[in-house]
Parts: structure tokens; C-alpha cells; sequence
């Protein structure tokens, strides 16, 4: 078992290490330093002087590790625009993304699950049809559009909710919230629903093949037997059973929730991270966008890494097998 | 041909009145693109067919000014959208077959390689692969268009947009394909008749070219199905995003992200048929795709 678990953390230490490469890279190799740091009018004199002060003639290995050991620290350098440092930008956006993507993610799994459980209990009914075709839509329906014809519907001609932005915040330390004004709740509306709809037709997809599946096993059909009533048998019996599956994968998940709230701050101009990456790729603002790189990478890794670990804790098989491998 | 009519391929087709009209919607837009400057009106994008004065135009009203009617209404430019949209139909279907034929060639020889080759080279394929799909594919392609920008020279920028973004979407979907042709062909690779040809001494690429690839095609159309879809609705994301095709070479993304402009003025039109648009293909792409996963997947039958 231990073994298992180091080698899955020596796993993803590696390919962190990785991400922190191709993120150095970029940060080396695709900007320019020297140029962004200097005017057209620097002397030859100068710009040697420079490429010297940020170790740009230390041999690779040295310029890498010293990347991550800075990134430790979180010092990824200026940003081109502003050249405000790069740390601070993020630091400042962050709060934006993690209320917008936990709210959505809340969103999809809750109503995933309950609409999931109502589809598979009362399998061919019209309305669970109803709902499992129009899921169908909800896939293709690519994010930005789903937000774009929100806004059209919600603030444009029925003017109930802000099309754009945070609304007011309260500063909580460096922690700027939404969620203790009405205009910031009204704000967060629109965009947790676009960032959430997608995972929550996955959600209740996966709810109900898992809750069908489950329904068909020998306890379920024993508890009848013994004459439980319907209900018993669905919420106290298959329920449980249904969700370890359904919190894995919603977990997983996170992880493109974060990914696609780059396109759902776009569309509602909320000033996030994700605003702040499509920013950067549009004006090839590079410490930025490999900072951001690094954050995702991270971020990613963590989540996979509890999610298998989680697996390992929650299914003896998975132990068995892998420790006879 | 006529085998085809009589295959069983075509049998089960013919009883899936959802996979024929998914793909009558598919072949009506398809031809429309590619025949766009024999249907559409105008040219869109040549500046002396603009008139200025016709911009707003509501659909299929006479314009105030100048009477002409529009059969979807016509941009902020006086630009006819009819036309416009089958050009940017054009430019999407384009980058959407040229990004998938990208993923697929380059996932289907590294799945090949790793699969018949395997040893250290398979290990890395898969591990690189592994780390790939940690992310999901529309981040890798914003990642790789900012990095292709920040390498170009600025003058650069606008003309090579549109393969850069072939290039952006086409590697962030090699994985699916390489980890399918990988797994049919390490089974392939034990049959009797790879045995064969290696008896007779063929070499490597040749076994895997002429022999094993033939074998792993059924699983490989399937994914190209279904990741044409997603690197349309990728494509018209990030040209939404405004880093994707640009306003001189508008696809369906782009010419949304200006109709989203002008909603709040009440100008619904230049948003609303090129977003139908989109969505009829996408989802006709996805359902066609479903539909032959299941056909040429007889377990699932």
C-alpha cells in the first residue's frame, strides 16, 4: 500500500517537474527578457551587463532549477503590460475564478445528481426522456454560446441579471468576495450556470447509468423482496452506491472547470484568471502566460493525485492488483 | 460500390432516420461551403460590394436607404450575413478538417510506432500522452496559439492565424488516436499474418504501414468523427475569443464575437444565424459520430 503510494507521488513529481519545464521554456525561450526589460536606446555594454544580472549565460540546468526555486517563492518576474509583477496579478484575480468555478461546480453537482437520480428512477417516462434528449443539445452547445444566448435572454430583454463583471465586492484581507452583496450574487448567476452546464449533463449522464446499473444488482432486488418500500430501497441502498463513481469523476472535473472558465470570464468580462491567461495570449504577455501554466499544472496534478489516491481508499481491488503487478 | 449498398454498414444506416438526417444536415453544409461563391449573393469579403449604408438591415426587409433586401440581414458593414456565413462555414470546416487529419496522422503513427516498436519509445509515447491529457485539449490549444504568436514576428501575426490555429487545435487531439491505434496494434501484431511478413522479410515500416494499418481503420474513423466535432466547436472558441481566425478571415466563431456586439442594441440577427449554424453542425457532427460508434462497435450492439 505505501508503495503504491510513493510511487504515485514520485508520478506526479515528475511530471511536474516536466510543466515547470515546458513553462521555463516559454518563459526563456519564447519572450525576449532582455528586450522587454530594456529601451531600443540600450548599449551593447548594458544589455551584456543585464544578460549577466539574470544569469541568462548559466548553463541550462542551473537557469531551470533556478526558474523553479524562484517560482517556489512565487516570483515568475514582470509582467510586459504594466510590469506589475506577475504574482500579484494573480494573487489579485484569484479569488474571482475559485468563487466562479466552486459556485458552478456546486451548481452541476447538486442538480446533476438530483436530475440524474429522477431520470433513472423513472426510466422511460416523458419527461425523463424530455430531459435526457435535450442533454443531448446541452453537449454540443459549445460554452461560449451557452453564455452568449444567457445574456441575451436574462439581461437583455428581460434585464434581470448583469451581463458583465463581479458586481460590488467586499474585501475580506486580500480576499475579495461576491458572495456578501446582492448585486455580487445577482453577478454570479449567469456565469456559474454557462461554466456549469456542461458538467452537470455530464453528471446526471453518469448519475443515471451508474444508478441503473446498481438498481439491477442482487442487494437491491433482496431489499425489495424483503419488502422494503421503493423509496427505502432507492435513496438508502442504491443511492450511496451510485455516488463513489459520480464524486470521482465530478472531482476530476474541477480540473476542465477550470480550463473552461477561461471562456466564461470572457464572455462575462469577470475579472478572473482566466481573463487575465486570454489576455495575455492575445498580446504575448509570456511570464504570464507561463506562470498561469505552472498554476494549472499544479492545480491539476493535486487533483488527479487526490482522486487516485482516493480510488486506492475506497477500492481494496485496486491495492491487490497493483501491488502484484 | 455496390458492395457498399449491400453491406451491412449500409443496412443499419438506412434504419437510423437520425443518423440520415444528421447526415443530410452534414453533406447540405458541406456542399454549401464548398460551393459558397456559386450560392452566396455576394462576396463578403470584397470591399467594393460593401455599402455602408445598408448596415442593419433587419432579415428580409428592404433597407431604408437603399432597398435592398437581405435574406438574414446584413452586418454593421452593410455585409450580406447569407454570404458571410458560408465563407466563415468555409474557414471552419476547413480548419476543422485540417486540424483533425493533423491529430490523426500524427496520433495514428505514434500509435503504430508504440504499439509495434514498443520498448522505451512505446514508454515515452504513452507517458507524454498520459501528461497531455492531465490538461484539457483547448487549454493546450490556447497555449500553443500564444506561444506560435509570441515565436512569429508581428507581421506575421494575422496572415499565418489561420494555420496556426490548424496547428493548435490538430496538437492538442492527437492523444485518443494514438492510444486506440497503440492497443489494436500490439493485438494485431501477434497475428499470423504479421508473422508472415516478417518471415518474408519486410521491414518494420512497411509491416506497419501496408499490413497493420489497414487492420486498426474501423476504431480510427470513429474518433476522427467524433474529435471533427470538437475541434469545430474548439476552433469557433477560440476565434470567439479572439484568438482564433481573424476579422479579415471570419469563421462562425468570429463572426459570433461581433454579433455579440450589437445584442444590446437589438441587432439579434448578426448573432443568431451564425450561432444556429454552428450548433446545427455540431451537434449533426456529434450525433453521426455516436451513431457509427455504436455500429462499428458490435459489443455495444
Amino acid at each position: 500500500m505505501l508503495v503504491i503510494i510513493f510511487r504515485r507521488l514520485g508520478q506526479s513529481i515528475l511530471v511536474l517537474f516536466i510543466v515547470a519545464l515546458i513553462s521555463f521554456l516559454i518563459f526563456r525561450y519564447v519572450g525576449n527578457p532582455v528586450d522587454n526589460l530594456m529601451g531600443q536606446e540600450a548599449t551593447l555594454a548594458q544589455r551584456a551587463a543585464l544578460i549577466e544580472a539574470l544569469g541568462l549565460n548559466d548553463p541550462f540546468y542551473k537557469q531551470y532549477f533556478n526558474f523553479i526555486w524562484k517560482a517556489l517563492q512565487f516570483d515568475f518576474g514582470n509582467s510586459y503590460r504594466g510590469a506589475l509583477p506577475v504574482s500579484e496579478l494573480i494573487a489579485s484575480r484569484l479569488p474571482a475564478t475559485i468563487e466562479l468555478a466552486v459556485t458552478s461546480a456546486f451548481f452541476a453537482l447538486v442538480l446533476g445528481v438530483i436530475i440524474g437520480i429522477y431520470t433513472a428512477i423513472n426510466r422511460g417516462g416523458y419527461i425523463a426522456n424530455l430531459i435526457l434528449s435535450t442533454s443531448l443539445i446541452g453537449v454540443s452547445l459549445p460554452t461560449f454560446l451557452i453564455g452568449v444566448l444567457l445574456i441575451w435572454l436574462f439581461a437583455v430583454e428581460l434585464k434581470w441579471l448583469p451581463s458583465f463583471g463581479r458586481g460590488d465586492v467586499v474585501q475580506l484581507g486580500w480576499w475579495s468576495t461576491g458572495f456578501l452583496t446582492i448585486s455580487g450574487i445577482k453577478s454570479l448567476v449567469l456565469p456559474s450556470i454557462t461554466l456549469g452546464l456542461y458538467q452537470l449533463t455530464l453528471i446526471m449522464r453518469l448519475t443515471r447509468s451508474e444508478m441503473l446499473e446498481v438498481m439491477r444488482q442482487d442487494y437491491v432486488r433482496f431489499a425489495k423482496a424483503l419488502g422494503l418500500s421503493s423509496k427505502q430501497v432507492n435513496f438508502n441502498h442504491a443511492l450511496p452506491n451510485t455516488l463513489v463513481p459520480v464524486i470521482t469523476i465530478a472531482g476530476l472535473q474541477l480540473g476542465s472547470i477550470v480550463a473552461f472558465a477561461i471562456i466564461t470570464e470572457t464572455v462575462f468580462q469577470w475579472p478572473g484568471v482566466g481573463l487575465l491567461f486570454i489576455n495575455a495570449v492575445y498580446f504575448v504577455d509570456i511570464p504570464v502566460m507561463s506562470a498561469y501554466l505552472l498554476l494549472v499544472g499544479v492545480l491539476f496534478v493535486i487533483i488527479n493525485l487526490i482522486v487516485d489516491l482516493l480510488y486506492l481508499a475506497i477500492d481494496p481491488r485496486l491495492r491487490d492488483s497493483n501491488s502484484s503487478e | 460500390m455496390e458492395r457498399f449498398f449491400k453491406s451491412d454498414f449500409f443496412y443499419d444506416f438506412l434504419r437510423a432516420p437520425v443518423a440520415i438526417i444528421s447526415f443530410c444536415v452534414v453533406a447540405l453544409l458541406v456542399l454549401s461551403a464548398i460551393f459558397a461563391q456559386f450560392i452566396a449573393p455576394t462576396n463578403p469579403f470584397d470591399p467594393a460590394s460593401l455599402e455602408l449604408m445598408n448596415g442593419f438591415t433587419p432579415p428580409m426587409e428592404p433597407n431604408m436607404f437603399t432597398g435592398d433586401v437581405f435574406l438574414l440581414g446584413a452586418d454593421d458593414q452593410g455585409r450580406d450575413l447569407f454570404s458571410a456565413i458560408l465563407y466563415g462555414l468555409r474557414i471552419s470546416l476547413f480548419v476543422g478538417i485540417m486540424a483533425v487529419s493533423l491529430a490523426m496522422v500524427m496520433g495514428v503513427l505514434l500509435g503504430l510506432i508504440a504499439g509495434y516498436v514498443g520498448g522505451w519509445l512505446d514508454n515515452l509515447i504513452m507517458r507524454l500522452a498520459d501528461i497531455q491529457m492531465t490538461f484539457p485539449s483547448i487549454l493546450i490549444a490556447m497555449l500553443i496559439f500564444g506561444v506560435a504568436r509570441g515565436l512569429l514576428p508581428p507581421e506575421l501575426r494575422y496572415e499565418m492565424a489561420i494555420t496556426v490555429l490548424i496547428i493548435s487545435i490538430g496538437l492538442s487531439e492527437w492523444v485518443p488516436f494514438a492510444r486506440t491505434v497503440r492497443g489494436t496494434t500490439m493485438v494485431e501484431k501477434e497475428k499470423e499474418y504479421v508473422a508472415a511478413a516478417q518471415l518474408i522479410g519486410l521491414k518494420r515500416w512497411q509491416i506497419m504501414i501496408r499490413h497493420i494499418l489497414p487492420n486498426v481503420l474501423g476504431p480510427v474513423l470513429v474518433i476522427a468523427t467524433i474529435t471533427f466535432a470538437l475541434a469545430i466547436i474548439a476552433e469557433a472558441s477560440l476565434s470567439f475569443l479572439g484568438v482564433g481566425a481573424p476579422r479579415t478571415e471570419p469563421s462562425l466563431g468570429t463572426l459570433i464575437r461581433v454579433g455579440q456586439d450589437f445584442l444590446f442594441s437589438g441587432e439579434w440577427w448578426i448573432l443568431l444565424f451564425p450561432a444556429l449554424t454552428l450548433l446545427a453542425l455540431a451537434l449533426a457532427v456529434n450525433l453521426l459520430g455516436d451513431w457509427l460508434r455504436d455500429t462499428l462497435n458490435p459489443r455495444l450492439k
